[in-house]
């Protein structure tokens, strides 16, 4: 096996090793300290990539993973929490060790569900699918876990990283224009979204998502 | 069996015996050293067992004949263990009579009676330290498993002699496998040998104990041996820890030669390891033992990363 898909192998299993820690981390400042080293770890992958098969455009996207997901989602994230004065996220809805055995159970699935895939796929990164596909599972089990929105919304982004990665291994990424129009979406999202959290704040006094149940009954 | 794998066998298990206490010595005093402390030498273990075993041994009245023969068993149980595990050679006259999983077996027997003879007595911190042993040691043994289920999926065997062989001849390369079950078996390496994020060596508050407190009681020659065997199974599990994820340098087949070269590599190794293990006790604290659960299922599930990403990824 040449050294650059050894590389691209481990950054793939650290990118696993971070979904978990994001699923096992309890404060929300170390959340978004996690999801900027996995959205590092996504722009030194597919820079390999791009390097390693010399597809010029994958640099272009990395530096836009790195600028979007290393500098800009995490300062507003960080700001935002600043201002809603919220450190911790202490009410996980299964405590979490339970929700690791799930998380392990996850990882199982999607590497059964992504076998036939990189049989079919071509890429030298063929056999990351399966761990791509794991984090977007897993990211989708913090949102269903955590209460807060802010965790909820580091669930999201980090499950647009996944697909992300499983976009570069499986096809060498998305076209240009797709790619461009993902970030603006992700962007405006975490705006559109941080609004909302004041809303939020503003008519339950809380972050905690449950209360939006209770409003619906209203 | 050979007359070399005998030969091998006797050696290595002799100087296992002989060295392990000068390996927890040198552990002792790369932490002094690290905490600006002058450090007893790193000769100290061999004082201590000395000074024990030319004192007369005090039993409680309510001791069974059970609490008597449990160091004997302990020490017995971590000779066997260092025996099997390979540090100098791989040929080993003793390696088809167990493998890795038997391995971990005797490490269950040995915490079992070990537990067994605390609560003999029947004072509270006995029974509160195996307690807590059995805690963390039935959370240990499902990580420690999947480490060696990781290194015998690659090799294709459960013989420590094949795994460790099979481990040192692959193309140097990044194993991600190896480096999650490395991870795992480092911390099952802290809890099973009481080191400090979950047990802490030199306490001396019996609130907090857990190793400590099952052996409160015993005295003198007793005392002498359970703390051997508890030197020799750090020594067995740094051992195994090389063999695993460094085996390079380790003789193979019947090879004076390597041998000889053998051993002083294992030197340095264990000297490199020992260190580590002091920087890792200086710099971390204790975790309150209810933390310990989550500690143990931090590398259960780094354990059971390696093997899936061995199965996914073939490295």
């Amino acid at each position: 096996m040449p050294l650059s898909s050894q590389f691209i192998n481990l950054l793939a299993s650290i990118l696993l090793l971070l979904a978990f820690a994001m699923l096992s981390q309890r404060r929300i400042r170390s959340l978004i300290r996690l999801f900027m080293v996995q959205g590092m770890t996504l722009a030194v992958s597919t820079a390999v990539i791009a390097s390693t098969t010399n597809q010029s455009h994958l640099y272009y996207s990395a530096l836009l993973t790195f600028s979007l997901k290393v500098v800009i989602l995490p300062w507003i994230l960080l700001r935002m929490i600043r201002q809603l004065n919220v450190e911790w996220d202490v009410e996980t809805l299964i405590n979490i060790p339970s929700t690791m055995l799930v998380g392990i159970a996850i990882v199982i699935v999607a590497f059964n569900l992504a076998l036939p895939i990189s049989h079919l796929a071509g890429t030298i990164t063929r056999s990351t699918i399966g761990i791509a596909m794991a984090c977007v599972l897993l990211s989708l089990l913090m949102m269903i876990t955590r209460s807060k929105a802010i965790s909820q919304v580091v669930g999201f982004l980090s499950m647009e990283n996944g697909l992300f990665f499983a976009a570069t291994s499986t096809t060498y990424g998305m076209p240009m224009v797709v790619e461009l129009g993902v970030a603006l979406d992700v962007l405006v999202g975490v705006l559109i979204l941080g609004v909302f959290f004041f809303q939020i704040r503003e008519k339950f006094e809380s972050l905690d998502l449950r209360h939006l149940e209770k409003a619906e009954e209203e | 069996m050979s007359a070399f794998g005998l030969l091998a066998q006797f050696l290595q298990l002799f100087l296992t015996v002989l060295l392990a206490p000068l390996l927890l010595g040198w552990v002792n005093q790369c932490r002094a050293w690290l905490q600006n402390r002058q450090g007893p030498g790193i000769d100290q273990p061999y004082r201590k067992l000395r000074k024990l075993f030319q004192k007369d041994a005090v039993i409680a009245e309510s001791a069974s004949p059970l609490f008597r023969i449990v160091p004997y068993i302990l020490f017995g149980a971590m000779c066997l263990a260092a025996a099997i595990v390979p540090s100098l050679a791989t040929d080993l006259g003793f390696s088809e009579a167990a493998d890795a999983i038997a391995l971990v077996g005797i490490f269950a027997l040995a915490r079992i009676f070990m537990s067994l003879a605390a609560m003999d007595i029947g004072t509270a911190f006995g029974g509160m330290g195996a307690r807590r042993e059995m805690l963390v040691g039935f959370l240990a043994e499902p990580a420690l498993l999947m480490v060696l289920f990781t290194a015998s999926l690659i090799s294709q065997s459960t013989s420590l002699t094949v795994i460790v062989e099979t481990l040192a001849h692959r193309h140097f390369g990044i194993y991600p496998s190896l480096a999650f079950t490395g991870i795992a078996f480092l911390m099952v390496l802290l809890a099973e040998n009481a080191r400090i994020p979950v047990d802490n060596p030199a306490s001396h508050l019996e609130l907090t104990m857990i190793h400590e407190a099952m052996i409160l009681e015993y005295s003198a020659r007793h005392l002498a041996l359970v703390e051997w065997a508890s030197s020799i199974k750090l020594f067995a599990y740094v051992a195994m820890g090389i063999a695993l994820f460094v085996p390079w340098g380790i003789a193979q087949a019947a090879d004076w030669l390597g041998m000889a070269f053998a051993l002083p590599i294992l030197i340095v190794k264990l000297l490199v390891a020992g260190f580590g293990l002091a920087v890792i006790e200086t710099v971390m604290a204790k975790q309150r033992i209810f933390r310990a659960p989550e500690f143990m299922g931090t590398a259960f599930l780094f354990g059971v990363l390696g093997m899936l990403v061995h199965f996914l990824l073939g490295a």
